[in-house]
């Protein structure tokens, strides 16, 4: 347990003190959300209409590119090949590091929120509901993306490839994630999100710990 | 066997072992068993195999033929080497002491105190410093003192004396001494001399030369 917890420390400490990546998540998210009332026109009741989708379309972008950030300095340090043979289980140190990546990567993007639903004119049921499915719904686009980068870290231009893999499996995570604030079964959605979400987060580490410990260096 | 013994006795050994990189056998047929306290020198020119070698028997490259094994290990107490590889897996943002601690907490805290560590690779002084402003001598000290927070009986060692001064050699020397004399193995790759002061525990194992 404290290997554990080690693990997670040296995670977030090294992802603070980076300072500008945490920043740089948040800022592409707002970004991404604020031109798209520009794109589609100010017409309030259209982008009111489609806001939903929009979050969570930046949040999913927002999060792919804080991929490459998961393994790959450990990668090029050479610290991935000691974790695979540390004390502590490869599959705990992973979930350490998707513990560590969702604080960093998905709890600020949440916090920003409010800021992106006030520009896209949410109205105020529709943003809380935004709330909880943004934070029930980020932990398994983390948890495919750890996949995704894991099996992609040994390759050379692995960054860009990891987005295309995990693309297809985060379509149902983005189909549930808008449709548990605007379907008319919402509460339904939001229980396929949670589940989806408990499933990814439960199998991911042990998948990218396979996927890295069959790796050759 | 000495009173300081503290491993179990293993052997490393290997038979008919083939390893190469990409499907390119770079090593034929080695036969290798190195017993407790004792320490393989792996030399040879560049491209020689020294590097993919060690790889394999940590376990990253799986060998083309042949296989190894460390006899009269327990697998129940987990792994039970350590690799100093090129890179030295030192976080530029981390302190000194934090990237040190780390490792002893994932690796388990088995061995020396970090802080008794860094003195004995002479970074005593240095723990508070971000161990990006340390020079490449210095990193690569501070990847020797991981070896020493956390007793594992078999040492791999990828040019552990790269980028070190003179010192630093007889600091490698007395480290490895020392965990040999606990009954540990070492195998070492290295194009320094690297002289014990019992020479009787050392055997040096001459790797092909470049195709």
């Amino acid at each position: 347990m404290t290997a554990f917890r080690a693990m997670l420390r040296r995670e977030l400490r090294l992802a603070l003190r980076g300072g500008g990546d945490v920043l740089t998540l948040v800022l592409f998210f707002v970004i991404v959300g604020a031109i798209v009332p520009f794109a589609v026109g100010p017409d309030r009741a259209l982008l009111a209409r489609i806001a939903p989708g929009i979050v969570w379309i930046s949040a999913f972008l927002a999060m792919l590119l804080g991929l490459d950030r998961l393994f790959r300095p450990d990668h090029e340090d050479g610290s991935l090949i000691l974790l695979r043979h540390a004390h502590l289980p490869l599959s705990a140190t992973i979930a350490a590091k998707l513990i560590a990546h969702w604080l960093v990567a998905a709890l600020p993007l949440i916090v920003a929120s409010p800021f992106l639903a006030m520009l896209l004119a949410m109205d105020e049921p529709t943003f809380w509901r935004m709330l909880v499915s943004l934070l029930v719904g980020t932990p398994a686009l983390a948890a495919f993306g750890a996949v995704g980068a894991a099996v992609t870290v040994a390759i050379r231009r692995g960054g860009l490839i990891a987005p295309i893999l995990i693309a297809p499996l985060s379509i149902p995570v983005l189909i549930f994630g808008t449709g548990s604030i605007t379907a008319p079964q919402s509460a339904a959605a939001m229980l396929f999100l949670a589940a989806l979400s408990l499933m990814a987060v439960a199998l991911a580490p042990f998948a990218a710990a396979l996927a890295i410990s069959s790796a050759e260096d | 066997m000495t009173s300081r013994q503290v491993f179990p006795p293993l052997t490393l050994r290997a038979a008919g072992l083939v390893c190469g990189r990409g499907g390119m056998a770079l090593t034929h047929d080695l036969t290798l068993a190195v017993g407790p306290g004792r320490c393989l020198l792996l030399r040879g020119p560049n491209g020689s195999g020294k590097t993919t070698l060690l790889l394999t028997l940590a376990g990253i490259v799986a060998p083309l033929e042949g296989s190894f094994a460390l006899e009269g290990a327990d697998a129940e107490t987990g792994p039970n080497l350590h690799y100093c590889g090129h890179r030295n897996a030192v976080k530029s943002r981390l302190t000194v002491a934090e990237n040190l601690g780390f490792w002893a907490a994932v690796n388990g805290a088995t061995g020396m105190a970090v802080a008794g560590a860094l003195d004995e690779v002479g970074l005593g002084r240095l723990g508070t410093l971000d161990a990006g402003y340390l020079s490449a001598g210095q990193s690569r000290r501070l990847a020797l003192a991981r070896l020493l927070v956390s007793l594992r009986p078999l040492w791999l060692l990828d040019e552990p004396t790269a980028a070190l001064d003179s010192e630093g050699h007889e600091l490698v020397t007395r480290l490895i001494e020392r965990h040999l004399a606990m009954g540990g193995i070492a195998v070492a790759a290295t194009h320094d001399p690297i002289t014990l002061p019992d020479p009787a525990c050392m055997e040096t194992m001459v790797l092909g030369a470049r195709p």
